[in-house]
């Protein structure tokens, strides 16, 4: 029961149901990744990170013009007159923006802007998140009365979070800590702060009746170290998962707020989200401008969450025979 | 049962003075005051100082935090720094708007998502579940602001069959009663007037419902899975029983379950303030007047309507879980 099961997956499981041998000893690890391979969807996924994190990494050294150049604009208008911003052609390939600069380059430098602000929304949201709920759980798990009292305190704070509504979450921190570019990206990762925390404590709980901890609590081992080599290696798979359907999640609000007028006030240096912003401006004149960021935010998004998607089913125990 | 309810809602309250305590130091934090969004540039700093003084601004904030929560436990949620009118009433005006939305993009929601799960489940595997999923994630990774752009563009501008924005044609001269712009509509006999409401709720509708809409075709897509590959439905196909008994009362009784807690926290979610659709269409919901509070620093409509918010959104989550119990029997409450 795949995203998308191909032929080859029906036949192998086909194979499992004859009763063919399993292969033994394989560790959770192993077996997600093998199931992960066996999946078009997650293959499929890969390749758009894999494609766009290409153009993000080399695409900025090979762009034809400065993507903050004005070249189009003459005497203050942009060239070919008459208020129409000029389309595709053979020097411009994606033709002019609104203020007379190249949108093809524009585009692929915008690549590494979006997957910068995505990738630090995203490692904020996971570490913090991942520091409450991973004390949460600890605590929990291993702290006795006292413990419980942590948790529930740490449980009662994500609450407070996640009553507010996530997007005015993001405004109220993009609003104090006023326009900036890291603004952006912390106002973001914020949204998803109790995601995480309430995830990794859900996971720790789950291991925490688990043999191996009775073990280790049986043979004396240390209670931090419990904590922190037994428990929390073992309960990161769904916080990682999370982390990547985070990543699409992330580029798409941060295009939200630059929509909201919070985003990166530096509208020069080119990131999808502020493109497609600005583009709803010139909807009349030049809709392509906005349907370039539009279509590249969505298949970045797209490939993010087919991968994470995938991954969670490699992960689910239920799904595994 | 009964206990159930009254504890949950005992737990609320540490919650909810959790929240005015973070929302009001939070809040206060936001750089400028409403002093700045009422004089502008002209503001002089002696001006500013003697508006922040009449509105109490320049006291300690735990004293405007004690008068804030003592006029709170009196009902009273203060008045607007933009509008001057009381926030209470500000928010029965909007949220009425921002109910209909919610309900009409929460129709489609599970008008579509529901069989269209249905549907690519009992085909996993299959080009067409391949597409209905593909769709559904496609819904999940548009950024909505754009695609409310879209359906304005194509729909509203270009084949003019529904208005731009709004939520009634200035022409138009409907009496108010709930404040429900159709219901009121429909109770006066003022046929246009709720014709011209709900035209103009389609578009912002469809914008709203294409996240939830993706999120419970999948849920009952999954769901569905699930269940037919129990014991029970072989035994009632073995049975010869006809596929709509199977489907009704085997698979989708069961598969339900988790789509209903999916639908209830989606529409509390929904009627949190659907800020982007109302941005885009101009619709006088809570959520478009809220960002312009933010910018306003209207202290007293943010703290009043994020408030009213996080209690609707936690109730709607209290009701979840005990319609949770009534659906499935083997559920029970501690």
């Amino acid at each position: 029961m795949t995203l998308l099961g191909g032929k080859k997956e029906r036949i192998d499981r086909l194979g499992e149901l004859a009763g063919a041998p399993e292969e033994q000893g394989r560790s959770l690890w192993v077996e997600a990744l093998r199931r992960v391979r066996r999946n078009p969807a997650a293959l499929v996924g890969a390749a758009i990170l894999l494609l766009f994190v290409l153009i993000a990494l080399i695409g900025p050294f090979f762009v034809p013009y400065d993507p903050t150049d004005p070249i189009g604009i003459e005497n203050g208008e942009v060239r070919s007159g008459a208020g129409i911003i000029p389309g595709p052609s053979a020097e411009h390939w994606l033709g002019y923006d609104h203020q007379g600069r190249d949108e093809f380059s524009r585009m692929v430098v915008g690549a590494r802007q979006t997957l910068w602000v995505g990738v630090v929304a995203t490692v904020f949201g996971l570490a913090v998140g991942s520091l409450m709920g991973g004390v949460a759980g600890a605590a929990f798990a291993l702290g006795g009365l006292w413990g419980k009292r942590i948790d529930s305190l740490l449980m009662r704070v994500t609450d407070v979070f996640l009553a507010m509504p996530s997007l005015l979450l993001a405004v109220t921190v993009a609003a104090i800590l006023g326009p900036s570019l890291l603004t952006v990206m912390l106002a973001v990762g914020t949204i998803a702060i109790p995601i995480f925390a309430r995830l990794l404590r859900g996971s720790m709980l789950a291991q925490s009746n688990s043999d191996y901890m009775l073990a280790a609590t049986a043979l004396g081992v240390e209670r931090k170290k419990i904590a922190v080599s037994h428990l929390l290696p073992n309960s990161l798979a769904p916080v990682l998962v999370q982390g990547t359907l985070t990543l699409a999640t992330a580029i798409i609000e941060a295009a939200a707020l630059s929509f909201l007028g919070l985003g990166n006030p530096d509208s020069a240096a080119p990131e999808w989200g502020v493109m497609l912003a600005d583009a709803q401006g010139y909807l009349d004149v030049r809709p392509a401008l906005a349907i370039y960021p539009a279509v590249a935010i969505i298949i970045t998004a797209l490939g993010f969450t087919l991968l994470g998607e995938s991954m969670r089913e490699a992960l689910d125990p239920k799904l595994r025979k | 049962m009964f206990r159930f309810i009254v504890r949950r809602l005992l737990q609320l309250v540490p919650t909810l003075f959790g929240l005015t305590l973070l929302l009001f130091v939070w809040l206060h934090r936001l750089p400028g005051g409403p002093e700045t969004s009422i004089l502008g540039e002209r503001g002089t700093p002696a001006l500013r100082a003697r508006i922040r003084h009449d509105m109490g601004l320049d006291q300690p904030l735990w004293v405007q935090y004690g008068k804030f929560m003592k006029r709170l436990l009196s009902g009273d949620l203060g008045t607007s720094v933009s509008t001057h009118r009381p926030v209470t009433t500000e928010f029965l005006e909007r949220f009425p708007g921002t109910v209909e939305l919610t309900a009409l993009a929460m129709t489609i929601a599970i008008g579509v998502g529901i069989p269209l799960g249905y549907y690519a489940a009992r085909r996993a595997g299959t080009a067409r579940d391949h597409v209905s999923v593909g769709v559904s994630l496609l819904g999940i990774c548009t950024p909505v602001f754009f695609l409310g752009y879209i359906y304005k563009q194509i729909f509203a501008v270009n084949l003019g069959w529904f208005p731009t924005s709004g939520r009634q044609d200035v022409t138009i001269d409907a009496t108010r009663i709930t404040g429900f712009f159709v219901l009121d509509g429909l109770l006066t006999r003022e046929w246009d007037a709720a014709a011209d409401a709900f035209m103009h709720l389609v578009l912002p509708a469809l914008t709203l419902a294409s996240i939830p809409l993706a999120v419970i075709m999948r849920i009952t897509r999954a769901s569905v899975l699930e269940v037919t590959q129990e014991d029970f439905v072989r035994t009632a196909e073995s049975k010869g029983l006809t596929n709509r008994v199977i489907r009704g009362r085997h698979i989708m009784r069961n598969a339900m379950l988790p789509v209903a807690t999916t639908i209830g926290l989606l529409t509390g979610s929904l009627l949190s303030g659907a800020v982007l659709t109302e941005t885009v269409f101009a619709f006088n919901g809570i959520g478009a007047f809220l960002v312009t509070s933010i910018d306003n620093r209207d202290y007293p409509v943010l703290m009043g309507f994020i408030l009213m918010i996080a209690i609707v959104y936690l109730l709607i989550n209290l009701i979840v879980d005990v319609s949770y119990t009534i659906i499935d029997p083997r559920v029970r409450v501690r």
